[in-house]
Order: structure tokens, then sequence, then C-alpha cells
């Protein structure tokens, strides 16, 4: 999550939710994310909220830490049932950073132990963890297996030292490989997340990440483009010209090469920067996010939904242990989405599936739009046929710009 | 050294012998207004507590400036060997743009001094109006200001005024406005060398207007001063250019607030009120006359104020057309020389047209506009008024370049300057070379002296109007000045260079230059264009063309990815965020066919480098 928090109104320190968030609710899915703060180093791209493990004591302490996110555990369970919402098993849950696996397995296992304690499971739930390929070995993949977690995501990032070092990653590409089978080994799914248009990176260092990445027979690959954020080590780089900037058209040309090489690879996208193997190998922790269910989000500064009310935890680790301790709410703040924002989210989340908006559901303005964004490529012509607004490769690459010109004014 | 007064001769029982009147020319910054500030304390008028700097400029943006727009005339007695004087210091507005106001001002003296920086020297529109000053057969009195100054020349500078009027060096009285050095010799000078005004006081009145303000509480302030005869309190009077008739409701001097009389006699100056509420009822140049005892004929001199330079102003936000349409309103009322009519333009909306007497007009109204009105403003680049006559003997007058017509024209006239520069002479090379890209064609070239000199040209007005001040400003290092007045008309090439987005003609970006200069402005203005406008979901080509013919083309290329990456939970509100920033941004766009132009493309396509630099300040 960005470092930044949105400006919003108060959130309430006993977390109780507007009875609006009941509306609903049965065709809702609950899900649950557990943010973990720490990193070994920080990379120089990052502006996620995350923290070495020398920078914080006391109960923001990695050591402490998951004692910490289970007293989230037990407010968030209090708070839903005092706001009057049923409760529902848990449908996903995401352990991201940070570096997850930095804490002990048997800590991560023993946060989602918790929550099952308060929600329980699905059937079938998916639960899955970010890790760093240097930070699990096949013991630890092991517990987590055995502790429910069925699914883990590599942050591989790129196969070429330069571009590594770039991004102050600290692993060594031939580690990746390894780390895959022994999560296979262990039973779980495995995805890998690149990073394209790292400054430095050229066209064949790009084709060179894609084409490791897929010889590993990954379930699920995350390609993200650069994003370059204020305020951290790599922007003031760039500024000071020490490594070059970012280019949308590099952007664009390396994005197309990734959707060549991992489609011809077997794998389909489903999201503009996610791609599976099959339907069911999709991530559905994050489809959540894009299909507006509810989840809440545990750890500082992490993000929570639910129906249509989102808040946001404070973002320093000793403030967000802090609060907890007082048995206060952890939110900085939230904010109550009228029904026009939330159709606005829809589109502008929705637009970005494999499986597309339905053009009947949109606006008159988005429905005035269609023609143009046909004519333009943006759309699928045979999806739009069939009541569907589905991208087309251009069409993923402009996609906020699809959304303003399908949104009302 | 002259006392003060001890008795101020009274308004409308002064002889006339003892009146001097008198203006001052000199350049912007030059220091008038300090002087006639000083003049104003040492007279008694004005006690050095009520002293605020710069009295006699009114609006803030004259003071910011450090130039006057409107000129007023303030009534001072002075003692000289025993006797009163009444002395009437009529200031002049500074600026090229105003030379018929400056015409008018000094027909109302006998004398001028001329003020001149001891370090700078004299500059060229200081030139013009001494040469005009020199016409209207006025006394001159040459001044140099700013002694006190470690830059000063003064040695050089007398030299060169003496050289300029006839007479000795040595007659060039040196003082400091700042301090005070040489102002009371300055007067007792003003009381000796000047004739003293000549009139038939038994004659029907006739008083010769030479300014005319408007003031929210009191109507039209017309300042005037009489020739012939008297005009009193409560009689009607006609104006004789319109044959309007006003009854006056007060006539006074102004010492320097403004002091009703028992009316005003040969050779003074005052102000008068009638009560009418628009500058245009009481013109500058015209003749006031007594309604019942008219004067046969009226003063020379007088004409209309003709706009020379044309540009359309355009509210940022559509919804501030009647808040536009309104302070034009307002203005108009003290500006006899603002014309305006309502305009639309494909690309900027409604605006209006509006007719000035040139770039610093402009400038000035526009920002009153905008600071007074409370208006963000894009202004369309400036044009002159062309003439065109068609094929069939139509003549159709231009002042829009969307406006020129498309059908077989025969011939196109243009209108023509006499400019006047004034340089250090290490500069008239590339003054020339300068003068020459513009067409310009030279009239005559002096020394003022050793070093200084002095290059006259005939040149179109197109060709000054826009960037030429700036760049003749930055050729010389800021040294050249310079000064126009209209001067006829010639036949030129002329065509209409329109600019296309994506085969869309952009009217606010269309220019009518000479065939010559067709190609480099179009290679400009696409040049621009591709810069300032963003890149669009589609390839946009931008062309300049003169009819179908395209002379120039660049595009923009397409962009390719807009998409912000990741969009996890955490990330759902920003994006929401930035996608309401987006779409308020798209408000603030301009449609062209199907092109998104932000309204910073249009401004800073349509400003000229130097009032960018201005707009950062």
């Amino acid at each position: 999550m960005p470092s930044v928090l949105p400006l919003g109104d108060p959130a309430p320190a006993d977390g109780i939710l507007p009875p609006q968030v009941l509306a609903g609710v049965e065709h809702r899915k609950f899900g649950l994310y557990v943010h973990i703060p720490f990193c070994a180093v920080r990379c120089g791209y990052c502006d996620f909220n995350t923290y070495t493990a020398t920078e914080l004591g006391g109960g923001a302490s990695q050591d402490a830490y998951a004692a910490t996110a289970v007293t989230e555990l037990d407010f968030a369970s209090l708070a839903l049932d005092a706001s009057g919402l049923p409760r529902r098993p848990l449908s996903t849950v995401f352990f991201g950073g940070g570096t997850p696996t930095l804490l002990p397995a048997e800590d991560l296992a023993g946060i989602l132990k918790a929550a099952i304690g308060h929600w329980g499971l699905e059937p079938g739930a998916e639960v899955s963890t970010e890790a760093n390929p240097d930070s699990v070995t096949p013991e630890s993949l092991k517990i987590l297996a055995d502790a429910g977690f069925t699914r883990v995501s590599f942050g591989m990032q790129s196969a070429v030292p330069h571009v590594l070092k770039v991004l102050d990653r600290t692993h060594t590409p031939s580690r990746v490989p390894l780390v895959v089978q022994w999560a296979r080994e262990a039973g779980l799914a495995v995805s890998l997340d690149l990073i394209y248009g790292t400054p430095g990176e050229s066209m064949a260092d790009w084709q060179l990440s894609l084409e490791t990445a897929l010889s590993y027979q990954p379930d699920h690959i995350s390609a993200y483009a650069l994003i370059v954020e204020d305020g951290t080590k790599l922007a003031a780089q760039i500024r000071r010209g020490e490594v070059p900037g970012i280019d949308d058209d590099d952007h664009a040309s390396k994005y197309e090469l990734a959707d060549r090489l991992i489609s011809e690879a077997g794998l389909n996208w489903y999201e503009v920067s996610n791609w599976s193997r099959t339907p069911d190998q999709a991530c559905r922790h994050n489809l959540a996010y894009w299909r507006g269910d509810d989840w809440w989000g545990i750890g500082p500064g992490a993000h929570s939904h639910v129906g249509g009310v989102r808040w946001w935890n404070v973002k320093h680790p000793t403030a967000y242990a802090s609060r907890l301790g007082n048995a206060s709410s952890p939110a900085a703040g939230r904010e109550t989405l009228d029904a026009e924002t939330r159709e606005v989210e829809r589109i502008m989340l929705e637009a970005r599936l494999g499986t597309g908006l339905s053009v009947d559901a949109l606006g008159a303005i988005g429905r005035h739009a269609m023609a143009g964004l046909i004519a333009d490529q943006l759309v699928d012509p045979v999806q739009a046929f069939k009541g569907r607004l589905v991208l087309t490769l251009k069409g993923r690459l402009l996609a906020d710009a699809v959304v303003r010109r399908i949104l009302p004014d | 050294m002259s006392p003060m007064a001890r008795t101020a001769p009274v308004p409308a029982a002064t002889d006339p012998a003892i009146i001097r009147n008198f203006c001052i020319i000199a350049h912007i910054d030059h220091g008038k207004s300090t002087l006639a500030d000083r003049m104003l304390q040492y007279t008694g008028v004005v006690s050095k507590r009520d002293m605020k700097a710069q009295y006699l400029d009114r609006m803030d943006i004259e003071r910011e400036r450090g130039i006057t727009i409107k000129s007023q005339a303030v009534r001072m007695p002075w003692e000289l060997d025993g006797n009163s004087y009444a002395l009437n210091m009529i200031d002049t507005p500074g600026h090229v743009d105003f030379t018929y106001e400056v015409s008018r001002s000094l027909a109302a003296c006998e004398g001028a001094v001329l003020l001149v920086d001891a370090a700078q020297g004299i500059e060229a529109q200081t030139l013009a109006n001494l040469y005009l000053a020199m016409e209207n057969n006025l006394t001159i009195i040459p001044v140099l200001n700013k002694i006190d100054l470690p830059a000063a020349q003064p040695e050089k500078y007398a030299a060169e005024l003496a050289n300029l009027i006839g007479g000795d060096p040595e007659d060039v009285l040196k003082v400091s406005g700042k301090t005070g050095v040489g102002v009371e010799a300055l007067l007792d000078k003003i009381v000796r060398d000047l004739p003293a005004p000549v009139g038939d006081p038994n004659a029907p009145a006739r008083a010769m207007i030479f300014d005319s303000v408007y003031d929210t509480y009191r109507g039209v302030v017309t300042y005037v001063r009489v020739v012939d005869g008297m005009l009193h309190p409560r009689e009607r009077i006609q104006m004789m250019s319109t044959r309007a008739t006003h009854e006056l409701l007060e006539i006074g001097v102004s010492s320097p607030e403004p002091t009703p009389s028992k009316g005003l006699g040969v050779g003074e100056v005052g102000y008068l009120i009638t009560g009418v509420k628009d500058v245009r009822q009481s013109k500058v140049g015209d003749t006031v006359t007594n309604l019942a005892k008219p004067a046969s004929e009226s003063l020379s001199g007088y004409a209309d104020a003709k706009p020379m330079v044309f540009s359309g102003l355009y509210p940022l936000d559509g919804t501030d057309y009647p808040v536009l349409r309104d302070a034009l309103e307002k203005l108009m009322l003290n500006d006899a020389a603002l014309v305006y009519e309502p305009e639309t333009s494909a690309a900027l909306g409604f605006g209006f047209r509006v007719g000035f007497l040139g770039l610093l007009h402009l400038e000035i109204t526009r920002e009153r506009l905008e600071r007074e009105y409370n208006l963000d403003l894009i202004s369309t680049a400036p044009n002159v008024e062309y003439e065109v006559t068609l094929e069939d003997k139509k003549v159709i007058h231009v002042t829009n370049p969307s406006e020129y017509p498309t059908g077989k024209i025969s011939e196109v006239r243009e209108p023509m300057v006499s400019a006047t520069i004034l340089a250090p002479n290490e500069f008239v090379g590339s003054i020339m070379e300068l003068c020459q890209s513009r067409r310009g064609q030279m009239r005559g070239m002096d020394y003022l002296s050793e070093d200084r000199v002095e290059l006259r040209y005939w040149i179109p007005l197109a060709e000054i109007v826009f960037d030429f001040f700036d760049l003749l400003k930055s050729k010389t290092r800021g040294y050249a000045s310079l000064d126009w007045k209209a001067d006829g008309e010639q036949v030129a090439d002329l065509v209409k260079v329109d600019i296309l987005l994506q085969g869309e003609q952009v009217d606010a970006f269309s220019a009518i230059t000479h065939r010559d200069k067709a190609y480099a402005y179009g290679v400009m203005m696409t040049g621009k264009l591709r810069e300032l406008i963003p890149r669009q979901q589609f390839e946009v080509p931008i062309q300049a063309a003169i009819g179908s013919r395209i002379i120039a083309r660049e595009s923009i290329r397409a962009i390719r990815k807009d998409v912000l990456a990741k969009c996890y939970g955490g990330d759902i509100t920003r994006k929401r965020k930035l996608l309401e920033k987006q779409k308020e941004g798209k408000k603030r766009m301009k449609m062209v066919g199907r092109v998104e132009v932000p309204q910073e493309a249009f401004i800073a396509a349509l400003t000229t480098d130097e009032s960018k630099d201005k707009a950062k300040k």
C-alpha cells in the first residue's frame, strides 16, 4: 500500500460501522489482508509502509508483531459483530508487506490460526503470502502449508542482476527455481511477481526475465510497471540524474512483450497486470478488491473495505501498536462512499478485469462512448456485441483513459 | 531661493500674466512623479505629512509600474521677486500608446520641463514627446534629474539635451527629485522663462479638454484649459464636437484635492463636473463653450481616439463571460479609447474583440480586468486592422484573422507607423537587422551625441505589436527605447496562416502574416503546440496551412500507456481520487474536434516568452 494515506473522515475508536454496510452483505465475500511491515532491506523503489528490523521497538518490533496483529484480529471480530454483520467464513486471506516471510513461519501460522478461530475458512479458501526468495526454506514453506496456506507469491522482479541492483533486491536470481520447487513440494500454488521498466532495463533484459520466469512454469504471474513514487530513493536518484527516468513508451512495449510471451506460455490475462494458467488459479484475494467484496486489513497502514465504507490504519507501527494497546481502533481515517462513488469505483476496477463490465450497466455516456472505444481499438468488438466491455491489449494499456471516457462527467 | 507664496492667487480672479502652464516630459522611471511630488511639497499644496509617494498617480497599477496613465492638473502658488504666481502643472501620460492624450496635454501648456535621467540620457518616447512639444511651440526647460546617483553623467547628457533643443549645456538645470536639490530653482525658472498664457477674456468661452476621468462618486471629471472667455458654475455648456449640452455642476482647481471655484478664466486650468457618466461624452481634445454665448469656432487639434491593436479577450472559465462583459462596460466609462464587440471562437468560446491604442494599453487593460474584476483571461495574439479589397471591389476591414476573407483578394493594405529608436551606437547593426527582418524601411539616422543614435523607420504596425519591443530590448541589453506613431498604410503581400489540429482549424491560432514569414510562423506555432498539447489516445497531426496548402507539419504521437499498473486494496481510494482529478482536469480542457487541449497550451501558445517571464514574477 502507498505510504501516503488518503484524507478522510475521522474513524470512531470502537471501529463500529454504519448500518449501510449491512445492505447486500449476503452477496459479498469476506477476506482478510495482513500487512507485515518489515523488510531486510528497504528497496529503492518501494513506497510501501515497511521498516527494516532494527527500526522499531516495543509492540511494533518484529518479535512482538504477531501478537499485535492478533490483537487487531480480536478487535475486528468485536467491531464487525457489534456492527451487526453476520460472521462469514474467510474466503481469502493474503499476507503482504513488506516481507511477510521475514517473520518466523510459526508467527504467520499463528496469525492465520487466530483468524480462523474468529471466522473459520470457506471450503477451498485461498490463503496466500508474499515471499522474498531469500527468506524461505523448505521447512518454513512446509510449516505454512500445514497451517493452511495454499499459495505463495515470490517477489522475483527480474532475472537480471543489474536490474535487481537498481531495485535494491538482495536475492540472487539462481535462488528462484529452487524456492519455486520447494513451494511445489510443500503443496503450494506458485505465483511470480515481476517488475518491468526499471531504469537501465533493456528490452532484452525484460525478455530474459519473462522467459526465465516462464521456464519455472508458475501458476500465476503478476507483472507490474515500475512506478517511481515521490519520496523514494529511486525518485531522488532519477531527479539527480544518477539513473535514467521512466519512459511510458518503453513500459508499453514491455507490457506488450509480457502479454505475448506469457500468453504463448499458456497463461491468460484476467486483470491488467495479472495472468493465470487457469481461471481457478487467478488470485481470488485481489479479485475481491476489484469486485468490491469486503475485507479487513490488519496492520499499520492497512486499508479495509466493508460495504462501501473504506478505512485505513495509522501508518507507523509504533502508533499502531499503541492504539491497539489502548483497545482503540487503529484506523486513521475512513470514508463512506455514496452510491454514485461506489459506481465509479466499480467501473474503474471492473474495467481492468478480463471479464470486463456489463455495457447495459453503464450510464448513457458510457454506452454512447462504446462506438468510439471500438473505433479506437480499445475495446473488444466481439465482447461488446455480447454486451460486455472488455479491453483489448491496446485498451489495457490505456485503461485509465477508457475509464475516463465511460464515466459520467 | 524663492519662498513659498504667502498669498495664493485666487482662481477665476487671476491675471493671465501671473499664470504659468507647464508639463513635464519624461520617460517612465526617469523620476517625473518624484519631482512632481517634490514640487507639491515645496509649493505647500501638500504637507510633508500627507505626502504619499507619487501623489499624482492614482491607480495601483500605475503606482506599481511607476508610470502615469491618466494625467491630472495641479495648481500651485509660487512667489518670485515679491510677486505671487499660479503654476499649473499638467501631468502627461508617459507612454507611447497615449500620444494623442500627450499632444492635448501639451496643447494646454506654454512650456514643458524636459526631464531626463542623468544616468540614462533621453529615451525615444521622451524625444518623440519633445518633438511634439517643439511643434506646439512650447518653451522647453531642459532638466537632468537624479544627479545624486553615483552613475549620473550630467555633463554628457547636458550636452545631449543642449544639442537636441539648441542652447548651452550650462543652461541645463540639474536637480534631484529625491533629495530636492535644484527643485526651487526649477520653480523659479518656470516662472521666469515660460510665457504667460494669452487669450481674449471678452470673447465667447473656449476651453480645451485635455483629460477626462471617471470617478465612481462624481461621474466624469473633465480637465480643461481655458483659452478665451470664462466658465462659471451653474451655466450650461456645450461640447463643440458633439453639440451635447450639460449643466456645469461644479468647476474648480486641483490643489491637489478638488477645490470648487467661482469659475475659470483665460489661461486657467481646472476641472469641470457635469454629472455625465461616460468619458465619451467629454472627449479629450474637444472644445467646451458656453451654450448661451457659444464660440463660432472650436479649438484646433481634436481627433477621435483610434484603436490600433486588436486582441480577443476570453474568460478562462466560460461562466465568467457576463463578468467580463460588465467589467469592460465599466472600464469603458473611464477609457474613451477602449472599443470592444462580442466575438465567438470555436476554440475559446465566448469573448470580446477589443481594440486598444497599443500594446501597453492592452496589457494595462487586461491586468486591470484580471485584478479588479478577479478574472482569468486568455488574450489572443494582437492584430492590426487590415483593409482587404476583394476582386469585386468590396472592401473589408479585418481585425481578427478568422474574419480574413477566403474569396479572391485583389489587394491588402496594412497600417504603417513611423518608429523612432534611440540606442547606443554599438547596437545600430543589430537594430537595423531587426527592423529589416520586420520589413522596416529606414527613413533616417542621427547622432544625438557621440555614442547615441536615433534611427527612424517606416515599418508595418503588425511587425511591432507582438514581440518587437522584447527583441529590441534583448538585442540592445535593454538600452534601446522605442516610440511610434501611426503613419499611413501600404499594400502588402499578406496571407492568412491557419493552424489545424487533426484537420480541424483552430481559429485562435490563425495569423495574418507577410507571405515570406508564413513558413516561419507555421513552423514556430506547430512546434510550440507539439510541446504544449499532451499526447492523446491517437496520433494528432498539427499542420500550418495557407488555404489548402500545408506549409508546416508536426505530429503528436499517440499515448500508449496510461494506466496505474498496481491496484491493490490500498490503492483504490487514491486511484479514485486521481480519476476524479483527471475528470476535473478534463473540464478545463478545450475540445478541438476530438483533441483535448489544455487551456495552459492556449495561453502558452499565444504568449511571447517575455510575457511568460512576467507571469512568473
